[in-house]
């Protein structure tokens, strides 16, 4: 194995040097998107547009990737039991009366003032879920600026996408799953994947419908008061927005899978 | 670009990937593995690949990190090899 670090290592002298503008790289395909990215698509960030326009299949199986890692880990992990004679104890806020119930997983885990104090209910500390109740609105506004800003900015519906999923499992970790399943259950995750993926390959399947190639999204100007050049631009604002839900979900579904090893009753 | 800057950092990613597959504790595996991700999310930066830095910095040291760490809580913490 060492020895095969050090043939490639060895190999490595061969490559162009770093910005050489005359290797292979930058003199076959490059020249031509910096050239012509700007009166294609008007979009100013290249990367974005040859990721979601010129490269469009390859964005589109990544994001199909990272659904299929999500149902995956659903599939894998997921365990479905019948414990419907588990008790569970619930405290009302004010009176400080206990009720013990049976057949707790029947019931909503919104309770309203009642508090759930099985062995899985651990008690929060209220620095910690004061502190991430302020940071998570924040972190979810610069996801959404991290999306809707990747034209012209680094980002874009991956990064956007993560960064949302994060500021969610943050708040799965800082307080517990059960606040998020309140808010996202794992119907929604998952369906909130497969949304975005459908978002994509759906936008393609419509310029197709339109008379253009797949993800060719110029034909869009067809039904949009727009022309072909900011039909491209919004078209790869679409597709942004379907990879970022679908990045979402599926991290929100992975976590939830992963830390509650399958059974979604207690996270980290 | 810094000469002396992308040297440290590059020893850094090194030693955090030798670290990470040669340490017995996985909790620590996976922090040294964030810790490589976020040292390779610089090296991008320095290379002006901003795209793949702001990705490797989000979804590398990120999300995975708490991913492994999720996974390691669910298994004994020691590695038995």
């Amino acid at each position: 194995m060492g020895l095969t670090g050090l043939l490639l290592i060895y190999a490595t002298d061969d490559f162009p040097r770093w910005g050489d503008p005359a290797s292979p790289a930058s003199t076959y395909l490059s020249t031509r998107y910096i050239e012509k990215t700007m009166e294609d698509t008007s979009v100013p960030n290249i990367v974005t547009a040859v990721l979601a326009d010129y490269r469009g299949f390859d964005t589109m199986f990544e994001t199909t990737v990272i659904f299929s890692a999500g149902v995956v880990c659903f599939f894998l992990l997921r365990i479905f039991k019948n414990k419907s004679d588990e008790e569970g104890l619930f405290r009302h806020r004010t009176t400080g009366i206990t009720l013990r119930i049976r057949g707790v997983e029947k019931i909503s885990y919104s309770m309203g003032e009642f508090d759930r104090i099985d062995k899985h209910w651990t008690p929060q500390d209220l620095i910690i879920t004061t502190a991430c109740r302020l940071l998570i609105p924040f972190i979810q506004l610069f996801a959404l600026y991290v999306i809707a800003h990747g034209h012209h900015s680094p980002g874009g519906g991956f990064q956007g996408g993560v960064i949302l999923g994060s500021s969610i499992i943050l708040l799965a970790i800082s307080h517990d799953l059960r606040t998020v399943l309140m808010r996202i259950s794992e119907k929604e995750a998952g369906l909130l994947c497969a949304i975005g993926v459908f978002l994509y390959a759906g936008t393609g399947a419509l310029c197709l419908l339109l008379g253009g190639n797949f993800l060719d999204y110029s034909v869009l100007s067809k039904i949009l008061p727009l022309d072909p050049v900011s039909a491209r631009s919004f078209g790869i604002l679409i597709v942004e927005v379907g990879v970022g839900i679908a990045v979402m979900g599926s991290m929100v579904w992975i976590y939830g899978n992963v830390s509650s090893a399958g059974n979604y009753r207690e996270g980290l | 670009m810094i000469w002396e800057l992308d040297m440290i950092i590059l020893a850094l990613v090194v030693i955090a990937a030798l670290g990470a597959i040669s340490i017995k504790d996985l909790l620590g595996a996976a922090i040294l593995f964030g810790a490589y991700s976020f040292m390779m999310c610089l090296l991008w930066a320095i290379m002006g690949a901003v795209d793949v830095a702001f990705t490797e910095a989000s979804v590398g040291a990120g999300v995975s990190t708490v991913f492994f760490v999720a996974a390691v809580f669910r298994t004994t913490r020691r590695s038995k090899d």
